[in-house]
């Protein structure tokens, strides 16, 4: 369900894709750079957001460099019929950050429900993990928490959409 | 753009209570105005350079990677998959390299169990993942397990630092 984008559009969304300029006037700044207004661009970030292209505009944060050292992609099993249910249950848990439907890979992979967890301490994750098998009805839970070891790569998505677009003379 | 990413250590980034309180409001949303940064300092009770300087810090000591859109990857004509690996131990470090090395492997964390290698794909077209995955299967001789997400979830966003 992609979809259609404009090549304003896509400028827009590589110049911002590394982050928005730290200065007092960052869609001014990203206009200057797209060649657009100030306007047009803070029109087209709400258009985007709206579109649901942008899913939040906000900090990025890496759990680990904050102290929350345990981070454990907890996976379940969960009847299909349900599935949607508890994942929308489980996505309500404040120390729930991510919460996705992936098939299963059988035999070597029967879990369809996946969700991360972060917690400062091991017991603590696994404490919350009861908590949402709980409260969130799942009978006979049948789980598993893979807590990361080493993390080998961390870069986050690259978007390149369009060449990195030439500065403009002047916005106006 | 924002500040280029200092080296990471192991160390976990201190914070003052004006730092937690910037990473708690800031998680959702922005102002879209001329000056956001004026307007979301004064909701903070700090000034624009105030918390301008403290975003940079931030990001250069790691506690941030990024200040700015999250995109939805598929809505943006990308390809995007979790896939995971089950790697020999004695293999470990060889298979890291040879995945890594490719450059749409966005993240890679080792993981406790059979399947012990976890990685994210993104590719600017779908079509790309499968490519992605023969060229690691190739390189390793490993099967990739895909697990495209199905179905999200979604979480309300209020990460307490």
């Amino acid at each position: 369900m992609a979809l259609e984008l404009n090549d304003t559009d896509k400028s827009l969304i590589t110049a911002l894709a590394r982050g928005l300029p730290l200065v007092p006037d960052p869609y001014a700044e990203i206009g200057r750079r797209v060649g657009l207004s100030e306007a047009d661009v803070m029109a087209a970030i709400k258009r985007l957001s709206e579109e649901g292209l942008i899913k939040r505009f906000g900090v990025v944060v890496r759990h680990h460099e904050l102290g929350y050292r345990h981070n454990a992609m907890v996976v379940w099993d969960i009847p299909d019929d349900k599935v949607a249910d508890i994942g929308k249950c489980f996505s309500k848990f404040d120390f729930v950050t991510l919460c996705y439907q992936r098939p299963r890979r059988l035999p070597d992979w029967p879990y369809n429900l996946f969700c991360m967890v972060h917690g400062r301490e091991r017991q603590a994750v696994l404490d919350q993990v009861e908590e949402l098998a709980k409260k969130c009805g799942v009978d006979h839970p049948r789980y598993d928490v893979l807590f990361s070891g080493r993390r080998f790569k961390q870069r986050g998505a690259v978007y390149r959409l369009a060449p990195e677009p030439p500065k403009a003379e002047a916005a106006e | 753009m924002n500040a280029p990413r200092a080296r990471r250590g192991v160390e976990t980034v201190t914070l003052d209570d004006t730092d937690r309180a910037i990473i708690n409001a800031l998680q959702g949303g922005f102002p879209l105005c001329e000056e956001p940064y004026a307007e979301a300092a004064k909701d903070l009770g700090i000034s624009e350079d105030d918390l301008i300087s403290r975003l940079k810090r931030l990001l250069n000591d790691g506690a941030l990677s990024r200040f700015g859109p999250m995109y939805h990857a598929e809505r943006l004509g990308g390809g995007l998959t979790l896939a995971a690996l089950k790697v020999p131990e004695e293999r470990y470090e060889e298979v890291t390299e040879a995945v890594n090395a490719l450059p749409e492997v966005a993240h890679n964390y080792a993981r406790e169990h059979a399947l012990n290698m976890w990685f994210v794909l993104a590719t600017e077209t779908p079509d790309g993942i499968q490519e992605a995955i023969e060229r690691i299967e190739e390189a390793t001789g490993l099967t990739v397990y895909n697990m495209p997400k199905k179905e999200e979830f979604f979480v309300g966003l209020r990460f307490e630092a």
